[in-house]
């Protein structure tokens, strides 16, 4: 009892997919460095393998920036989570044996953390939301979320790929090339911008899922046709994606009737969708929150406090059983920091 | 009197409002699918219309098939609104809880699962089947409502979908029996469509399941 309790200061890492993210908070939420390094495929989308490469070849950088930014040593970390899935395998294995390996040496507990949860955690520490609806769109994600009897619950998603890969392919198709710090969703979004008019497009929703994979293969089409303009296309494309994911998070609002509501992952950076989301959660007494950008994209933030939750709760992980997980799915992770 | 209370909102749903009202002296349920302001005027128009035509069709065509569904006495194209009949029960929503005993959780189940056959035998898809679009009548039967994501369709992969969401539904609001009431569900729906195609259905689900994202099942690449 006397015993005096030094500070918990966790470090995250953050590998799931082409960010290697480095977080260190403490356990008043405080983000003491957040950095993070994006790898950029010379062509096309992301090569697992390569993606891996450059997170092994940025990781000392990065890592030494963080405590750098944070102003402490290795020796005064406590605690070291990592993203243990969903995502690429080659790039979680890296971020995975690094964390264990800073765990090993300093002699301190590894907590493993569920990628999706991260989202949403960091995202209601930075928001003060409680218990939001959550939906979460990104490059490798589609989902609506909210805590339902003990866990998070999937309420709505994709059937197929996720809404930022299905704007990121149509992207690429089209021209757009992605470059460091702009984003294709950003490039996407100006030309969208610059849109008139709203050319048909499948619009599947199926209960409170969506289906993109069809609606993709058919703007593809439309722009190799020639017999519209790029811009109408880029617009017609948004339109039409973004009203279809803001109709099941209305459905979602409706069924849990939850009164706040949480946008985030890296689409979440779209002004369009913001305000489509913000229209209704206000049509349903709603809070509307979006994460800001830094902690809306894949960071280390958010796994360094997920896992100081999970471990003010007892939740570690031994070195030995630390494997990755592929497809470790939202609904599966056990959240005893919420009541 | 008591009409000038009406009309009152019964839901106020992500897609539609439900008021009762009365029409021509008998109280009936408004359905009327407004405007929404977050997508574009031209495309909400579309979606609105093409859905309530759907809806009143679907709702007609599903009793022909043997399950019940309110009846329709009015529909309003221009303003997306259906007047329909009436149904007093319970949703099945607020049903399914611990409070059910076991037997008569997995005999609502079923039954849910026989109406799910046999609209998929008669050639529709409801396209949206949560707990809240089911409602159970004092006498006991089962009324479908809520048919605009619903389709036309004998393809086994738009059945599949069908009880996917079902499926997805039920763990979603009612994971603490998720797993016996969908197999209730598929038993009664094999009843129905015969043990063959119920089969079929039964594996589209899973190819569907592993379509998705991040299912275990997807590929043993670990």
């Amino acid at each position: 009892m006397a015993k005096t309790v030094k500070e918990v200061c966790c470090l995250g890492i953050e590998s799931t997919a082409d960010d290697f993210g480095v977080g260190i908070l403490n356990s008043n939420g405080k983000i003491l460095a957040n950095v993070s390094d994006c790898y950029l495929p010379e062509t096309g989308g992301i090569h697992p393998r390569e993606a891996a490469r450059h997170h092994a070849e940025v990781s000392s950088q990065v890592l030494r920036e963080a405590f750098q930014n944070a102003g402490i040593r290795p020796a005064d970390l406590t605690l070291i989570a990592f993203s243990q899935g969903p995502g690429l395998g080659p790039c979680l294995r890296t971020g995975a044996t690094i964390a264990r390996v800073l765990a090993a040496y300093l002699g301190i507990p590894l907590v493993g953390v569920n990628h999706s949860i991260g989202h949403i955690e960091i995202g209601k520490l930075m928001t003060g939301a409680k218990d939001p609806v959550t939906l979460y769109v990104s490059g490798g994600n589609t989902l609506i979320s909210a805590f339902d009897s003990g866990r998070y619950r999937v309420f709505g998603e994709t059937l197929d790929i996720a809404l930022g890969n299905c704007l990121d392919v149509f992207a690429r198709e089209i021209g757009l090339k992605q470059k460091k710090h702009v984003p294709l969703g950003a490039s996407l979004e100006q030309l969208a911008a610059k849109g008139k008019n709203l050319i048909t497009l499948p619009y599947v929703v199926k209960g409170m899922d969506i289906s993109l994979s069809g609606l993709l293969t058919a703007a593809i089409g439309l722009f190799k046709s020639g017999e519209y303009n790029i811009e109408d296309l880029c617009f017609s494309l948004q339109e039409n994606v973004f009203s279809m994911v803001t109709e099941i998070t209305e459905r979602a609002i409706a069924h849990t009737e939850k009164k706040e509501v949480l946008l985030t992952g890296g689409v979440a950076a779209n002004r369009r969708l913001q305000s489509m989301i913000e229209v209704i959660a206000e049509e349903h007494d709603s809070r509307f929150n979006v994460v800001p950008l830094e902690f809306a994209m894949d960071n280390g933030a958010m796994i360094a406090w997920t896992g100081i939750l999970a471990h003010a709760q007892g939740l570690s992980i031994p070195i030995e059983k630390s494997f990755v997980r592929l497809r470790w799915r939202l609904e599966e992770v056990n959240t005893p920091w919420i009541e | 009197m008591d009409r000038v209370a009406l009309p009152v909102l019964l839901k106020k749903g992500a897609e539609a409002s439900l008021f009762i009202d009365y029409w021509h002296s008998r109280k009936v349920v408004v359905k009327k699918r407004s405007a929404k302001k977050y997508r574009p005027a031209e495309l909400d128009l579309k979606i609105r219309t093409y859905r309530t035509i759907h809806e009143a069709q679907l709702l007609s065509e599903a009793k022909k098939a043997g399950v019940p569904t309110p009846t329709i006495f009015f529909v309003d194209i221009k303003s997306s609104t259906i007047i329909m009949e009436m149904i007093d029960g319970e949703q099945v929503k607020r049903l399914i809880g611990a409070e059910l005993p076991e037997k008569v959780r997995g005999g609502l189940c079923a039954k849910i699962g026989e109406l799910i056959g046999r609209l998929h035998h008669y050639g529709i898809v409801h396209g949206d089947l949560t707990t809240s679009n089911m409602i159970l009548n004092p006498e006991g039967k089962v009324i479908f409502v809520d048919f605009g994501l619903g389709e036309k369709t004998r393809e086994v992969e738009a059945r599949g979908v069908d009880l996917h969401l079902m499926k997805r539904a039920l763990k979603s609001t009612h994971h603490k029996f998720a797993k016996e009431c969908f197999r209730a569900v598929m038993k009664g729906y094999a009843d129905v469509v015969g043990k063959k195609e119920a089969e079929e259905v039964s594996n589209k689900i899973g190819e569907i399941e592993k379509r998705g994202r991040y299912n275990e099942k997807r590929r043993k690449d670990q």
